[in-house]
């Protein structure tokens, strides 16, 4: 089943580094389970989407992703979600350290 | 179920997806293709041009391919966006990563590979699409995940 999501985001030589951990299942279609895995990741900062990822089955389970902001500053807004082919989605907010 | 009730349901699904829709509509055409080429096709980046601009930090041999750790750099000015395909995975495309605004042409994620492949990343800069190859060696195949 799709989890808690845990983010981590800091200052990183003058950029933002976020790095996001979601757990799920990320079943693929060779797998002989029901195919289950997340479609679309959202980043955004202070409420402004800058990031749209798109995904497939060949993302490992329990993804981990790291991005990069530029510039930023302490206290940002950093908000990321999820949308599975199932039509599950978690989100995580937090502010860059 | 009477012609209303569906008509009802119907709207109220429509009113209910759309937001998600809008957000980003996940490519289905490009997701399902089985061939490079035809993921390419999907996304629109067919004829890239080879650049060194792109660089990809994997390892040369992968002796887990459940988890296979991809780092991307786009130096390309202007990248807007960035499509990672493992060429001999059953389904190639393996995400696509749209940047606006602040955010850097950059991103790291773990991925599944069945078996050695090159790993290409395409790059989509003012229109133009740059592409980068590195080929990941596997020891054990990873898509039963």
């Amino acid at each position: 089943m799709a989890g808690p999501m845990k983010m981590r985001a800091t200052l990183a030589g003058g950029n933002t580094e976020v790095r996001v951990l979601m757990t799920h299942p990320m079943t693929t279609a060779q797998s002989g389970q029901p195919l289950h895995f997340i479609q679309t990741v959202t980043v955004k900062q202070n409420g402004k989407p800058v990031l749209e990822a798109q995904t497939s089955q060949a993302v490992s389970r329990n993804p981990v992703f790291s991005f990069r902001l530029k510039g930023g500053a302490k206290g940002d807004k950093i908000e990321v979600s999820w949308l599975d082919n199932k039509g599950e989605s978690n989100r995580i907010e937090g502010v860059v350290a | 179920m009477n012609s209303l009730r569906r008509t009802l349901l119907g709207a109220l699904a429509l009113t209910v997806l759309k937001p998600f829709a809008a957000l980003a509509a996940w490519n289905n055409d490009a997701f399902g293709a089985k061939s490079a080429q035809d993921a390419l096709k999907g996304i629109g980046a067919t004829g890239a041009a080879p650049s060194k601009d792109i660089v990809i930090e994997a390892p040369q041999i992968a002796e887990n391919g459940a988890v296979v750790p991809i780092e991307i750099t786009s130096n390309i000015p202007g990248t807007t966006s960035i499509a990672v395909v493992i060429e001999k995975n059953p389904f190639p495309l393996a995400g696509k990563f749209d940047f606006t605004q602040s955010a850097l042409p950059y991103v790291k994620l773990n991925v599944k590979m069945g078996e050695t492949s090159d790993v290409r990343v395409v790059a989509t800069a003012a229109g133009r699409h740059y592409a980068a190859t590195k080929e990941i060696k596997v020891t054990i195949g990873g898509c039963g995940g």
